[in-house]
């Protein structure tokens, strides 16, 4: 593609994510407004965590923990930052982000480093291991509300004219676009060669080290600027909603849509998202107060990897669906 | 001095129950490499089994030791086959799929459990009866209760057993060739499904049994209660060498004597340098675990095996 053809279709893109974060608000409900907003934070998170995990085949246990990092960092920037500089521009939000996102890479570097060392279930411990740290050590930091959590952040759509479906959905389709030309780029091949085998890749030449810590650093980026969407959506942060049990989700996201598809990830996203949601009706049925939707969440879970144990997409993406098999194929 | 040998034995009796859960994550993944997340909910589920059956026998009205004698085979009966039942549903049909999907149907199992256990067992905490009557025992300054020795023989008890399982027996033997190469033990005629079962009703009754031991020692139980303990005995597995029955035992203590000892020193070193480690204490267990698998990947007893291509 061109250079001004890519320019064009990335301003034709950030028009109509301006359209419709203009027009959204106004025609849907406001609940759908904020599981839309979810999805999108999702998504953001799940492709993130498919550059390291699915791509780069290091299985990774502690995304929740760079989210914190960056939820924590960009809401500090925009809420102790923002009196000072005395502004709430756009610009403010995106230093913010992109603080959140960079101090989230920075992590994401340290925790890389031990992969070089460790494969498969015990890089996944530690990185789980990781993510607890970073989450018991934002407990104990009194400036930005320890255990009480972190009030008083900003809103999104408090900078400028820009609303949160632009923001987090800016983020997501960069956090996809960057996600699909890496596969297609000689790093991504590299990052498949180093999940397909570690060793042979090595014997090619490929850098194997040298490309898991890059497969880290950019899932983490990405995942730290989720976080900031996270929290300024919310206006709120608890250490609490950064639990191992948040990277579970993320991980389950991103096997459920098939491990290494990035379309897959968004599907896995989408299902994570909306099931529980959808299960709602369930909830009002069981009026004891108790509520089943996790219970029949988890039902599902096992059944749906029961049935289809590499993922609803397993490795293709949802153009390869449509693509007419080549002829050979036939002879299986 | 003595709050030294205090902090110790308070160590050991919670080290010991780590230990116990352990040991069943040891042996799963010894022969599965699978790390069973359900199992700190086994854990729950025993504890929630030896309430109710205590209840059943009214227990809790007139504690006896006879009684505490059926509520604890019993629950690790009945946590035998939610064992059983998780791996043949669960597991099982997923042998022969990449292994990441077992681990998502592991934390899939994990969920029921735990939200399965809000809705049968209810969401708030409830307290585990005394099962027989609690005396305090005073040696030379160091306060014990007759609760904590129990956990430790008992502890010790099944420890012991399940190395003479695992090292005396026919079906330890199985097991060890299973855990060292799975196909080659199926070749030689060693019905491998039936020995990951076994597995993992070994492993699921120590756990019912260490549920029941965690709620004589404290007593307040609620259905996510297994999620710390379990992610705890976890790191102990890894820290003594997966897969290693001792290994299991020990890096359970270990923990459990880290744990108590960073609360203990929490006011000293606040006078020192500000700050309270106390409140750092999960912290702490995750570093030793980052630590050792950087440091020394097989764990402490576990034996180093390279990678052959």
């Amino acid at each position: 593609m061109r250079p001004t053809v890519s320019a064009a279709i990335a301003l034709a893109a950030l028009f109509v994510l301006f359209v419709l974060d203009r027009i959204l608000p106004s025609l849907i409900d406001p609940y759908v407004f904020q599981v839309l907003i979810y999805l999108g934070i999702n998504i953001t998170l799940a492709t993130s965590l498919n550059m390291v995990f699915g791509i780069a085949g290091q299985f990774s246990m502690g995304h929740a923990g760079f989210m914190a990092i960056g939820g924590y960092v960009a809401a500090s920037i925009t809420f102790f930052g923002g009196p000072v500089a005395g502004t709430a521009a756009p610009g403010l939000l995106l230093t913010a982000l992109l603080g959140g996102g960079l101090a989230a890479a920075a992590a994401g570097w340290l925790v890389g480093l031990p992969s070089l060392r460790l494969t498969g279930d015990y890089l996944a411990i530690v990185t789980l291991g990781f993510g607890e740290i970073i989450r018991v050590i934002i407990l104990n930091i009194e400036t930005v509300g320890g255990a009480r959590g972190f009030s008083g952040v900003p809103a999104l759509g408090a900078f400028g004219p820009l609303g949160s479906f632009f923001w987090v959905y800016l983020v997501a389709t960069v956090t996809v676009v960057v996600s699909i030309r890496l596969v297609g780029s000689s790093h991504g091949r590299a990052l498949l060669a180093v999940r397909e085998n570690e060793v042979a890749a090595e014997a090619c030449g490929v850098n194997s080290t040298h490309y898991k810590v890059l497969a880290f650093v950019m899932a983490a980026f990405f995942a730290g600027i989720a976080g900031g969407l996270f929290g300024h959506f919310l206006q709120y942060l608890n250490p609490n909603s950064f639990t191992f049990i948040k990277s579970f989700e993320i991980v389950i996201m991103v096997v459920l849509g098939g491990l290494g598809s990035v379309t897959g990830a968004i599907v896995g996203a989408g299902i994570v998202t909306i099931l529980p949601e959808g299960l709602r009706r369930v909830k009002d049925l069981n009026p004891a107060g108790t509520d089943p939707r996790m219970v029949i969440f988890a039902i599902l879970l096992i059944v749906l990897m029961l049935t289809r144990p590499s993922g609803i997409m397993g490795t293709r993406e949802i153009w390869d669906l449509f693509r007419r098999k080549p002829r050979s194929a036939k002879l299986d | 001095m003595e709050t030294v040998l205090q902090h110790l034995l308070n160590g050991i009796a919670t080290g010991s129950i780590y230990a116990l859960i352990a040991l069943g994550y040891t042996m799963v993944y010894g022969v599965l490499k699978l790390i069973n997340f359900a199992h700190g909910d086994v854990f729950m589920f025993g504890a929630f089994m030896g309430f109710y059956i205590a209840h059943g026998l009214g227990l809790s009205a007139e504690p006896s030791i006879a009684g505490a004698l059926v509520v604890m085979p019993l629950t690790m009966l009945i946590c035998g086959v939610l064992g059983y039942l998780n791996e043949r549903i669960a597991y099982r049909p997923l042998r022969r799929a990449p292994r990441i999907a077992s681990l998502i149907t592991a934390i899939g199992v994990s969920f029921l459990l735990e939200f399965g256990g809000q809705m049968v067992f209810g969401p708030d905490p409830r307290f585990f009866p005394r099962l027989f009557p609690k005396t305090t025992i005073e040696v030379a300054g160091v306060v014990t209760t007759n609760y904590q020795i129990l956990v430790l023989l008992t502890a010790l008890v099944l420890v012991g057993a399940l190395q003479w399982i695992v090292f005396r027996t026919r079906f330890g033997k199985a097991m060890r060739a299973v855990s060292h190469n799975f196909e080659m033990a199926a070749l030689m005629g060693i019905p491998v499904d039936r020995v990951i079962s076994m597995t993992f009703v070994i492993g699921s009754t120590l756990a019912g049994a260490a549920g029941c031991l965690y709620g004589l020692v404290y007593p307040k139980i609620d259905p996510l209660m297994g999620v710390f303990p379990g992610l705890k005995a976890f790191i102990a597995a890894v820290l003594g060498g997966i897969g290693n029955v001792p290994g299991a035992a020990l890096g359970g203590l270990i923990i459990g004597l880290v744990e108590e000892y960073v609360v203990a020193v929490d006011p000293w070193v606040y006078d020192l340098i500000g700050l309270h480690i106390g409140r750092f204490k999960d912290a702490v267990v995750f570093g030793i675990l980052v630590a050792i698998l950087v440091f020394r990947p097989s764990g402490l007893l576990g034996r180093y095996e390279p990678e052959k291509v």
